[in-house]
């Protein structure tokens, strides 16, 4: 990575962490596993799968929320406070700049998924007294999270690179949203027939698919992830959030600054 | 600029007050609202639906049903209410989120079987339940043995209840249990020790305290049912042989009929009547009991199970 991308991406790491934004939203994420063993000590012999559902969800909600409301801000902020103009006037692309913010933003949500999992973990360790070989699974399940996390930062930028924060938090959720429904999108483009099957087939690889990435389920119920899913997702994730860069990187290349 | 002490002073005091005052209008509302009759109501009743607005993360919400499942059967169980019209609809929406929450069909299947009070008498629709169960996880014997017992203690459906325990006994690492209740229910389906079987096999195979507890008191009523009729049996025998009644249990020790006085599963004396009958000193210890009930005995609404250790 060359220096102009890594002092981007540091100064932008540093910006998050300073957001007090940032520190509510793990506070509730950590609430929330905490609250785990609550809601498993009033039902029945689930305690462990609260624990992991809810942790997980948590995790994965407030990060996208985190990665939203940040990667919204990251261009239009820079633009407000007129700090763009001070970093470009420099020997720093427009590309450098839209890269290294995604670097930024991507290593804060990593740091918070650490700390959001010790939670997570901790509530486990708490209901179950000991760890079990299964557990591992949740790392896959995490590893997972911050792949979707990628996603999302990225199409968060794509937005924030022609439009304004709230019309980009707006589309970055709806794009989040209906990548929950890749699956159904799917189905409906193969129950589809002629002009309206190319159409929804076209969309369907268009959007992104989030749904892949979502295995809380079965880690929960400590079932096993194939390899071969964590290789798809991983070339899946970085394919796409890539080409949601690129389009970023376009956009900005030709926005008007003046 | 510095805050003036005064205001401080004032703020805090009135702050205080307010939630000490919100505190006791609210103790006041829950007082009166606790009249008023609030209806339990599921605004989504489609699991399809659910599951979509879920966005994936229908093992959270399986949780949550199910949690509300429990908070839901456990209140109006111990109300004493015997109405439990969302229970099957709240455990099929559970299942439909997460099709692999195994708890949910066994501990479902066994609040939904029993009749009232003691679960909400639908076992056709807990029969529904674990089939849906089985078909999700095929390789989990304990589904089995909850369609055979909801078969064979509810139904009375022997040649069913027979064909689940067989079935489940085919299933790899299934406990020995299953072929024994298999060849129970094809030969001796209708006995006081099958149903002794079958308990005792719930209370070693359970890791729930409330399972537990309820399939002791169902074996400690078996217990009674069987001693019972054994009991009147003797003082029959008595009356033929001495032309009159037994007074007391000691007439027929003395008789030698017996050795001592003959206690019930929680070590209180059975209590012999004037007309011969043998009853419990305390039948709402001895819930579910056929036998030995003292006459005119009214059960509590909710059948008191006493909890094992």
């Amino acid at each position: 990575m060359n220096a102009r991308l890594a002092h981007i991406a540091s100064n932008t790491f540093r910006e998050a962490v300073r957001d007090r934004v940032l520190y509510n939203l793990i506070a509730f994420a950590l609430l929330m596993s905490g609250a785990a063993i609550l809601v498993g000590q009033i039902s029945i012999d689930i305690e462990r799968l609260v624990v992991v559902n809810l942790g997980l969800t948590a995790v994965s909600l407030f990060g996208v929320v985190i990665a939203i409301f940040i990667g919204i801000g990251l261009v239009s902020k820079e633009i407000e406070k007129k700090t763009l103009y001070t970093v470009l006037s420099r020997p720093v692309s427009r590309w450098e700049f839209i890269v290294g913010k995604f670097l930024g933003l991507a290593g804060t949500l990593v740091v918070n998924t650490f700390f959001m999992a010790i939670g997570v973990f901790a509530s486990l360790l708490y209901v179950s007294h000991h760890f079990q070989r299964a557990d591992g699974w949740i790392l896959v399940a995490l590893y997972f999270i911050i792949l979707q996390f990628l996603i999302v930062t990225a199409l968060a930028l794509l937005f924030s690179a022609f439009s304004s924060p709230l019309l980009s938090a707006v589309f970055a959720f709806a794009l989040f949203v209906i990548g929950c429904f890749a699956e159904d999108l799917r189905g409906f483009a193969a129950m589809a027939h002629g002009v309206s099957r190319w159409l929804a087939t076209g969309a369907a690889y268009l959007l992104p698919n989030l749904s892949a990435l979502n295995v809380i389920g079965s880690v929960a119920h400590a079932q096993p992830v194939a390899w071969q899913l964590v290789v798809a997702n991983t070339a899946y994730a970085l394919l796409y959030a890539g080409m949601a860069l690129c389009g970023a990187v376009l956009i900005f290349e030709r926005r008007n600054l003046k | 600029m510095k805050p003036s002490a005064h205001i401080t002073a004032i703020c805090s005091l009135l702050l205080i007050f307010c939630l000490a005052a919100s505190t006791l209008v609210l103790r006041k509302l829950d007082a009166m609202r606790s009249a008023a009759t609030l209806e339990e109501v599921l605004y989504i009743t489609s699991p399809k639906a659910l599951k979509r607005l879920s966005l994936g993360y229908n093992g959270l919400l399986a949780d949550l049903y199910w949690t509300r499942a429990v908070q839901y059967f456990g209140r109006n169980f111990h109300e004493g209410t015997g109405r439990y019209t969302l229970l099957a609809p709240l455990l099929e929406l559970t299942t439909a989120l997460d099709p692999q929450l195994l708890v949910a069909y066994e501990y479902g299947a066994s609040f939904l079987a029993p009749p009232p009070p003691g679960g909400a008498g639908m076992p056709q629709r807990a029969i529904q339940l674990t089939e849906f169960g089985i078909r999700n996880n095929p390789n989990d014997w304990h589904l089995y043995y909850e369609l055979g017992f909801i078969d064979y203690m509810d139904l009375k459906d022997y040649a069913k209840a027979e064909d689940a325990f067989r079935r489940g006994s085919m299933v790899p690492g299934a406990h020995p249990w299953l072929k024994l209740m298999a060849a129970l229910m094809a030969e001796h389906a209708g006995d006081l020790n099958t149903a002794r079987l079958l308990w005792t096999a719930t209370y070693q195979t359970t890791n729930d305290r409330n399972i537990r507890s309820n399939a002791a008191a169902h074996l400690r009523a078996l217990q009674v049912d069987h001693d019972v009729p054994i009991l009147e049996n003797l003082v029959a025998q008595y009356r033929s042989r001495t032309g009159r009644l037994p007074e007391r249990f000691a007439d027929l020790e003395a008789a030698g009929m017996l050795r001592g006085t003959p206690l019930d599963p929680l070590g209180h004396p059975y209590n012999l009547t004037p007309d011969g009958r043998v009853e419990v000193g305390d039948p709402d210890d001895l819930p579910f009991i056929q036998n030995g009930v003292p006459q005119g005995y009214n059960p509590p609404p909710k059948p008191k199970i006493v909890p094992v250790d």
